[in-house]
């Protein structure tokens, strides 16, 4: 059989902005999806060689292993106070944070409120996988009631381990804040709508328009306990419900953006 | 520039915006706040960026953000607003990256009070944050001095990719006295290699303070400790005051050395044969010149305002070869240049022993004297 008069056309291949490295994620787990998102967003913007990333404290700790950009790592939630200082002294840098829930929602609320409300012109990636991956599956302030992880072992008891915060809502609130949305990395769907959210995000910030976040519900099947599959059904049966996806916050001019 | 009267913060902050500042962040709390008022109205006067921060851990964060730019970066708090930055310093040193500190300190621990004391000493040069590194710490004992160690703090921060502490108490914080600015520095166009910035064609650069493998942290640890040495080798700055024919000498820092200049020269009067040493570098300390003042002096007496926390610097550099004695007051409490001079005299005339530790002594004078 000669197939050599096939044609061939390429419809799948690695951002350039993504190093060939070996994962240091777990199997089944959605940050490497939510890397690669954010990757093909700066390369089709032509801002790969304009970015500074912030990295944080959590499993992508490492996230600058990953991406050919310039990275600084900062301490455990203040990512986007050292975004703050690094987009205010360099404006036309993009800028970005890449955060988990534990880091942003919990140790780094201050910060995270602090940058929303003044409008920092920074982007946030948030990545909601309801625990603490990287320390092994603690309670997170974004863990389900009812939810067992290894520091709520008879699952999360609201009367004694308080409600879990809904991010994207609470800094909806704030006025600085202009693009604020959550979407999920569950099915290639929603996953097609996640990387949406972020060029709007991106391109919210390249038009200095303000502060912008996109939440994005992830799987940890490593701490879940469950398997890839399980992990993803698992965020559209149990998290949903408590984080639905949506528009929290689009102003105005967000919604003009013509990109 | 001619003479004028000034408040130390406020020339503190314009001092800095003549050395070039680039950007400041930082959180009210007295007897800081006149420092971040007034760069609250002259950075953005000059274009250049100023962000009251949500915290001391918001302030210090975007110190660290803009120091991984290599942009020259200054933030300002006291005592307890210091303590919350802890964390950050520690990154920043571990980053081996460039920034400036002025800590007014205020009476301690806890929220204490407002008024000026020298109890932070060892938060800021012996440790704070966690993980082995030292801040170069600069000591001033006028608004002129606090001056001239603002401008100075900037090169010495970037010359060694290391945190400048400006340390003063909150007197010189909140005092005027006449001084003189220096000029308007043009700020700095060029970044050091090493700064983020987008790679813009070139190879990417990573600045984090994490480092999994421990062989490889401990060679970072000997960066450091390689970097201070050479800082101790090279920037000891102090003030000597009639040291020459002394037999007995003071040792104070800032405020407390400034107060027993004013002891010494009262004493000098009375014909007592005694100088006074003020290290403006209290990191590094100025061992060497100490090392040879013990040769030649009958003793010695420390002053601050604290328990006696330089006071183990000065003993670990004596070794017992004289007798040291001290004398303090704490929790915001300035001392008198007559209660200085008292101690000079009873150092004079009482019998002095290299037995025992000076603060024990200090304590049950104290005692006696405040109840």
């Amino acid at each position: 059989m000669v197939i050599a008069d096939v044609p061939t056309k390429i419809v799948y291949k690695r951002p350039s902005v993504l190093d060939p490295q070996v994962t240091h994620y777990c199997p089944g787990c959605t940050h490497g999806v939510a890397h690669r998102l954010v990757g093909e967003v700066l390369e089709e913007m032509n801002e790969v060689e304009n970015t500074i990333g912030v990295a944080s404290v959590g499993c992508s700790v490492f996230a600058y292993n990953y991406f050919n950009i310039d990275f600084v790592e900062a301490s455990h939630g203040r990512a986007p106070a050292m975004a703050t200082g690094i987009k205010r002294v360099l404006p036309d840098c993009t800028v970005f944070t890449y955060q988990g829930d534990g880091d942003l929602a919990s140790i780094g609320m201050g910060e995270i409120v602090g940058a929303a409300s003044r409008g920092e012109k920074i982007t946030v990636i948030f990545i909601n996988n309801a625990n603490y991956g990287m320390t092994g599956g603690q309670m997170a302030p974004t863990t389900i009631p009812g939810q067992v992880t290894s520091s709520s072992p008879t699952g999360r008891e609201v009367s004694r381990q308080g409600y879990p915060i809904q991010t994207a809502e609470l800094l909806a609130t704030l006025g600085g804040a202009v693009y604020v949305v959550r979407r999920s990395m569950h099915n290639a769907r929603e996953i097609r709508r996640a990387k949406k959210a972020i060029r709007t995000a991106f391109e919210v910030q390249k038009h200095g328009l303000g502060f912008s976040l996109v939440e994005l519900l992830s799987t940890c099947p490593t701490n879940w306990g469950m398997t890839p599959v399980e992990a993803r059904e698992w965020i559209e049966e149990r998290m949903m419900p408590v984080f639905p996806l949506g528009d929290y916050k689009v102003s105005s001019a967000v919604a003009d953006l013509k990109f | 520039m001619a003479k004028e009267m000034i408040k130390g913060n406020i020339a503190i902050a314009e001092a800095a915006i003549r050395a070039g500042l680039q950007a400041y962040f930082g959180y009210p709390i007295t007897p800081q706040t006149e420092l971040l008022e007034h760069l609250s109205a002259r950075m953005p006067e000059l274009g250049r960026p100023f962000v009251q921060a949500e915290s001391e851990l918001g302030a210090i964060n975007m110190v660290y953000g803009v120091a991984c730019t290599g942009k020259r970066v200054m933030t300002s708090s006291s005592s307890p607003g210091v303590s919350l930055m802890m964390e950050g310093l520690s990154y920043i040193a571990g980053t081996e990256v460039p920034a400036v500190l002025v800590d007014v300190v205020r009476g301690g621990p806890g929220l204490g009070n407002i008024a000026p004391a020298q109890g932070d000493y060892n938060q800021i040069v012996h440790g704070g944050g966690h993980g082995d590194y030292h801040m170069l710490v600069l000591a001033p004992a006028s608004v002129q001095e606090a001056i001239d160690l603002t401008v100075l703090s900037f090169d010495l921060a970037e010359k060694y990719r290391n945190i400048v502490a400006v340390l003063l108490d909150g007197s010189i914080g909140q005092m005027m006295e006449p001084a003189e600015l220096p000029p308007m520095q043009p700020l700095k166009t060029e970044t050091p290699d090493w700064a983020v910035r987008g790679t813009h064609g070139g190879e990417k650069r990573v600045l984090t303070s994490i480092n999994l493998d421990p062989p490889a942290q401990e060679v970072m640890n000997l960066r450091l400790m390689k970097r201070w040495q050479a800082i101790e080798e090279n920037e000891v700055r102090y003030k000597s005051y009639y040291l020459d024919d002394a037999e007995f000498v003071v040792v104070g820092f800032g405020t407390a050395g400034r107060i027993s200049l004013s002891a010494v020269r009262a004493a000098r009067d009375k014909g007592i044969k005694v100088g006074l040493l003020r290290p403006i570098t209290v990191a590094p300390f100025p061992k060497d010149v100490l090392d040879n003042l013990t040769q030649n002096v009958k003793a010695f007496l420390v002053v601050e305002m604290n328990s006696g926390q330089m006071l183990e610097d000065v003993r670990l550099v004596v070794r017992g070869r004289k007798p040291v004695e001290f004398y303090g007051r704490m929790g915001g409490v300035v001392p008198f240049p007559d209660e200085v001079l008292t101690e000079i005299e009873r150092l004079v005339e009482e019998p002095i022993t290299t037995e025992g530790h000076p603060r024990d002594r200090w304590l049950s004078r104290l005692a006696a004297a405040i109840g």
